[in-house]
């Protein structure tokens, strides 16, 4: 049991080496804007082509989809491929044991993928694979390096290839250049990936829109109340000197 | 005689309904010059009506097993109605509950609240200080991320350090060789059972005790000393009801603004009181990048890391993290002061006062940070500080230089 007794001084080194690798990415800011349905509608439809085959959203039904403005006929015709009724949750068939084999890790939920990653790295991320044939799949990212996910979407995107720079005894990745072209341009692709990444936010908390809009609702009340309060203690403390 | 008044005769009869009424509110003479710290006390028990009605809720929901609780609480999230309402008022309370139990205590040390006849009142307090840590980091399990995982790790993980006996303590208090389902099932009964009703009990006996006593003001003058000849009614007191209960309204619409406006706009409040490593259903073999407790533990987190391992141990950092918090219950015998309010004192309890603030934000800022050497060394000197207010204080409050008290209280 010396190990346990050991984790203390490991759980203490083991942050600051983490920062120091984690701290040099730079992230692009995500065009997250949860009032654009259509934009939602679309990135809803590419998580359903694209993610949807490897990655479980376990706890997302088809059904909640009609928040988008979707209607239930909609959903049935267009997105639902793994499953049999809009009632069930993004579950894939893919089992866990395969998965491990195929990909060296099983591929993560995405249910709350945006609340744990953070719009801007998912954003990112999507953005920036390159060829690297020293990686399993032939793939490799700037943002999450030896990544087990291979680039799904190159056929969109196209290759990028990376153009490397010396860094002390180290080659890094400066840049990342279109080396063939895919069949949408690096600008229709962003912004597909900028939709994607906007669903990902809003499937992360579905009730978000929700919340907020109660929360106003919720402010105006407390402060009448306040008001009606303010003048009631002062009423009461009126002859108190 | 009214069909009402004949009920409370006869209730009155058989159980002192009346009397309890009368003398913990119609008749109970708080002092006139209460200022805006003393909202915080009754904001700490709405918040624990608040935990508490909101944790019944969410159990009905929520499954204590390890292959079910993440999900299950995605669930309450996204399927159940009003379940993400009632999650993020839970999850907003426990830091909110935090947030007022350090301004009330604050308000104890600047008005010495602790001093005669207050010292039960105080160390109940502490105690409840105690028993809602205990609460709130069992209860930080139960969702059972990435972050619920490894800081139950880490922290049972300091039981284990305690020489000989240890390896079994921790071992015990996890039912398993790591954190499992098992440890997730007694945490879940201590968090809704047993630690509420010691919460609850806790709470009643130091209002009991303050009720007995009478409570203390910003001037730090007994009120009970001037009475009127005829009533015997203090003359700088007014009945709790209605005087306070409608300026503690005042206070819970303003408090529940605060709270509303984090919970609809910010309830993950830039990962401070929702961590995005939670967002990560727990995974025994991988540890996070960075562990660090919710807010609320870091000052005393920063305490545990200042102190360098002895003797190829932690035990003494376990040691003075652990004495941090007993040296509050000697408070009221450290303090050596003529005066009992912040008004009153010279300049030195104020500078070591205003020090002991400092050093206590401060070591809460750095028990969020990874260590490093230079900030390992600030956390030694805020830790010093820390413990040099409470050791010192039968000195420096001896010699320092105070103001007559007034004979009555002050607007």
């Amino acid at each position: 049991m010396k190990r346990l007794k050991n984790l203390l001084f490991l759980l203490a080194a083991v942050p600051v080496l983490a920062f120091a690798s984690v701290a040099g990415i730079h992230l692009d800011k995500a065009p997250v804007n949860l009032a654009d349905q259509e934009s939602l509608q679309r990135g809803a439809r590419t998580f359903v082509n694209y993610c949807l085959n490897c990655h479980s959203a376990a706890s997302m039904r088809y059904s909640r989809l009609q928040d988008l403005g979707l209607s239930e006929d909609q959903i049935k015709d267009n997105l639902l491929f793994a499953a049999e009724k809009p009632g069930e949750t993004m579950k894939v068939g893919m089992t866990k044991t395969d998965a491990k084999v195929w990909f060296g890790a099983t591929p993560p939920d995405l249910s709350v993928i945006a609340r744990s990653r953070g719009a801007d790295w998912l954003y990112t991320y999507l953005r920036s694979f390159y060829r690297d044939d020293s990686r399993p799949t032939g793939w490799n990212n700037t943002v999450f390096d030896k990544v087990g996910m291979p680039h799904v979407m190159w056929g969109l995107q196209g290759e990028l290839a990376p153009v490397m720079k010396k860094e002390g005894e180290h080659e890094v990745v400066e840049r990342l250049e279109l080396a063939k072209p895919g069949s949408v341009t690096l600008a229709e692709y962003d912004a597909m990936v900028g939709d994607l990444v906007n669903y990902l936010v809003w499937m992360g908390e579905p009730a978000q829109l929700q919340r907020k809009q109660l929360g106003l609702i919720v402010l105006a009340f407390l402060a009448v109340f306040f008001v009606v309060a303010y003048y009631l203690k002062k009423e009461f403390w009126k002859d108190i000197h | 005689m009214s069909a009402l008044q004949k009920v409370m005769d006869w209730v009155d009869d058989r159980f002192p309904l009346t009397a309890t009424y009368k003398a913990h509110l119609s008749e109970y003479y708080a002092p006139k010059n209460f200022n805006f710290w003393y909202f915080f006390g009754s904001l700490a028990l709405l918040v624990l009506v608040i935990q508490i009605v909101t944790g019944i809720f969410l159990t009905m929901n929520y499954k204590p097993d390890s292959e079910l609780a993440f999900a299950s609480v995605e669930y309450i999230m996204r399927d159940v109605d009003w379940g993400w309402l009632i999650r993020y008022m839970h999850s907003t309370g426990a830091s909110m509950f935090f947030v007022v139990v350090y301004l009330h205590m604050f308000r104890g040390l600047m008005y010495g609240s602790y001093r005669k006849p207050r010292e039960l009142i105080w160390i109940f307090g502490v105690l409840i200080y105690l028993a809602l840590m205990a609460e709130a980091f069992l209860g930080y399990l139960l969702p059972w991320g990435q972050m619920s995982f490894w800081g139950a790790q880490v922290i049972v993980n300091l039981f284990a350090a305690v020489p000989f006996i240890g390896n079994d303590l921790s071992i015990w208090i996890r039912g398993d060789y790591v954190i499992s389902d098992a440890t997730l099932n007694r945490f879940f009964a201590f968090h809704v059972i047993a630690l509420p009703l010691v919460l609850i009990a806790l709470v009643a006996v130091h209002l009991v005790a303050l009720h007995e006593v009478g409570s203390n003001n910003p001037d730090g003058v007994e009120i009970k000393k001037n009475k009127d000849p005829v009533t015997h009614i203090p003359l700088d007191g007014i009945p709790f009801h209605p005087y306070y209960t409608v300026k503690d309204i005042v206070g819970v619409i303003v408090f529940l603004m605060v709270f509303s406006a984090i919970l609809f706009f910010a309830p993950e409040m830039g990962g401070y009181f929702l961590e995005a490593n939670n967002f990560i259903p727990a995974d025994p073999l991988k540890t996070p990048q960075h562990i660090a407790p919710l807010w609320y533990f870091t000052p005393f987190y920063a305490i545990l890391r200042a102190v360098p391992p002895m003797f190829g141990s932690q035990f003494p950092g376990v040691v003075a993290m652990g004495m941090s918090i007993v040296l509050m219950f000697f408070l009221p015998w450290l303090d050596r002061s003529k005066v009992k309010s912040i008004r009153y004192r010279g300049p030195i309890y104020k500078i070591m006062l205003a020090l002991f603030i400092v050093s206590f934000i401060g070591l809460g800022y750095l028990g969020l940070l990874p260590s490093t050497p230079l900030l390992t060394i600030a956390a030694q000197v805020f830790s010093v500080i820390y413990f040099l207010f409470f050791l010192l204080m039968p000195w420096y409050t001896s010699i320092d230089k105070t103001k007559p008290e007034p004979e009555r209280v002050t607007g």
